[in-house]
């Protein structure tokens, strides 16, 4: 699903390398919690993933394509295929909750039909049934994120890049948003979310992946936060 | 559905920022009026040229008695029915002439009263002091150096004159007119350019957060692109109605109403509607190409994909 082969990051004007000589692998249908300090490099390793950014050095593979090789134009059909949440929820404030949703499928040009049928669906789905025409400033912080993961996996993505989720919310909304990730987990999607929330990875038990200036320093199946900060 | 969505968004986008759309059509048509107005008065001008051209003769001046005294050329007196026979027959063996004919002094004065018959100065001049001509017409008015060397000097000859020459002056101030309105039209599409560039740029940075979750969600650039383009190509659209407005109002007010120089000129063959139509396509084909034309490269900068 995700493959890194030694891969570095150099941005201009920085002495530190944001990656270094970072390897692994992600297997379809894992999940995986990327934890760091600020300034470790998970932005940079989320981004990569996306392709907002290349490597300097190394090969990075996401869904089985080799992204250095991957031209522009089809990066969006690529990204189709990611679903990705943010801490900041990043919904339009001026469309109701089924269109946000529905801006997604939208804009990749489904049909109308298809999207009348999916948005209910997801938005069932993530638990917010009924509330499709409400605006997003009426709706609480964990409602917003719910709104926002119902966006990113409307398509089906096989891939969903999570970066701080429940950096946002209070720690009873985080479990909520987490059971909810866990059962996208369970549908078959890899799931990598990067956090800050040592209670949740403690609970999880998942994969745990540590990234310590820019260096890979931890990778450990059923894994605990594990550092303090 | 795709069409509709973002025929909404065009709409949005141009209300948002009204003011900008606004002072790009108006750049907009001012430039493509002032494009389209010198392609017509270049238009005006070559049938004008021709008009004239097929007017215009070379007129061979013979001397008279009063000349004698007066022009150098006419030194050995007025010209002689033998000189007159010489000139004729060489003209008439030179392939570019078309037709000659004879204007005498008593002829000349009648033109001359004719032409001036409301002012003083028609009583002023007698028969005698006219003088006497051979109108030539050639088949190809630039050709007026061949009878120029051929019969200037000549005795009996007082001058050799091209008409052609009186109207090339017009002709060139009249030009001369069409590059100023051509160099005003490539200012105003620099300024509406740059309006352009700034309208699209605010336009993409206003709208920052929509094309940053559509390029989350995979839209292709050109998706994300497209209303942008669009808006410009739409303003650009407005922008060529209002020039074609323009250009007929200026026309029918310079030519048919207002200073109704048809009436006032009447030997003027001025350009009709269809000249008009003529230069539209081109006026909507800049109006809308150059603004999405803009728009495209302005959004390859700030919008990243």
């Amino acid at each position: 699903m995700i493959r890194f082969d030694n891969v570095s990051k150099f941005y201009p004007k920085q002495n530190r390398p944001a990656l270094r000589d970072v390897s692994l692998e992600v297997e379809r249908g894992e999940f995986v919690f990327l934890v760091g300090s600020s300034g470790s490099g998970k932005s940079t390793f989320l981004r990569l993933i996306l392709r907002e950014e290349r490597a300097s050095q190394g090969q990075v593979h996401v869904l089985g394509k080799d992204l250095a090789r991957l031209s522009n134009w089809k990066v969006p059909h690529m990204r189709r295929q990611i679903g990705t949440v943010f801490q900041d929820f990043r919904l339009l404030p001026n469309k109701t909750v089924g269109e946000n949703v529905a801006f997604a499928l939208e804009v990749i040009g489904r049909s109308r039909g298809d999207i009348r049928k999916s948005v209910p669906q997801v938005l069932d789905l993530v638990g917010l049934a009924g509330k499709e025409d409400r605006m997003p400033g009426e709706l609480s912080g964990g409602e917003q994120q719910r709104v926002a993961i119902a966006r990113a996996f409307v398509n089906k993505p096989k891939l969903l890049i999570a970066d701080e989720p429940t950096g946002n919310l209070d720690p009873q909304t985080s479990v909520g948003i987490m059971k909810l990730l866990d059962r996208i987990n369970r549908t078959g999607a890899t799931v990598v979310m990067a956090t800050h929330d040592q209670q949740i990875v403690d609970q999880m038990r998942k994969r745990v992946i540590e990234l310590e200036k820019g260096r890979l320093v931890r990778d450990q199946s059923r894994g605990v936060y594990g550092y303090q900060h | 559905m795709r069409a509709q969505f973002v025929l909404s968004e065009i709409g949005v986008g141009l209300r948002r920022n009204l003011t900008m759309t606004f002072a790009v059509i108006v750049s907009v048509a001012l430039s493509l009026a002032l494009l389209g107005g010198a392609l017509l008065a270049r238009e005006q001008v070559n049938s004008m040229k021709g008009f004239w051209y097929d007017k215009v003769q070379v007129s061979i001046y013979l001397c008279n008695e009063n000349d004698a005294e007066s022009d150098p050329n006419c030194a050995r007196g007025a010209v002689t029915a033998q000189q007159k026979r010489q000139i004729k027959a060489d003209l008439d063996k030179l392939d570019i002439v078309e037709t000659v004919y004879h204007e005498s002094a008593e002829q000349a004065y009648k033109h001359y009263r004719e032409q001036f018959k409301d002012s003083p100065l028609a009583d002023s001049l007698t028969p005698d002091q006219m003088q006497e001509s051979y109108r030539v017409k050639l088949k190809d008015p630039t050709k007026f150096e061949v009878i120029s060397t051929a019969f200037s000097g000549r005795e009996g000859v007082q001058e050799v004159q091209d008409q052609r020459n009186l109207l090339e002056n017009l002709f060139r101030m009249l030009e001369g007119m069409n590059f100023a309105a051509l160099g005003l039209m490539g200012l105003m599409l620099v300024v509406a350019l740059l309006l352009i560039v700034n309208t699209v740029r605010v336009a993409a940075f206003s709208r920052r957060r929509e094309t940053g979750i559509m390029r989350l969600v995979g839209a292709s650039s050109f998706y994300i692109q497209m209303p942008f383009i669009a808006e410009a190509a739409f303003a650009g659209l407005l922008g060529a109605i209002g020039a074609t407005v323009l250009l007929v109002v200026g026309r029918y007010f310079l030519i048919d109403a207002g200073l109704s120089l048809a009436e006032q000129m009447p030997l003027i063959d001025f350009i009709g509607w269809d000249a008009l139509l003529k230069v539209l396509p081109l006026v909507f084909v800049v109006g809308v190409l150059m603004p999405a034309l803009a728009a495209f490269i302005t959004l390859r900068k700030y919008l990243k994909v």
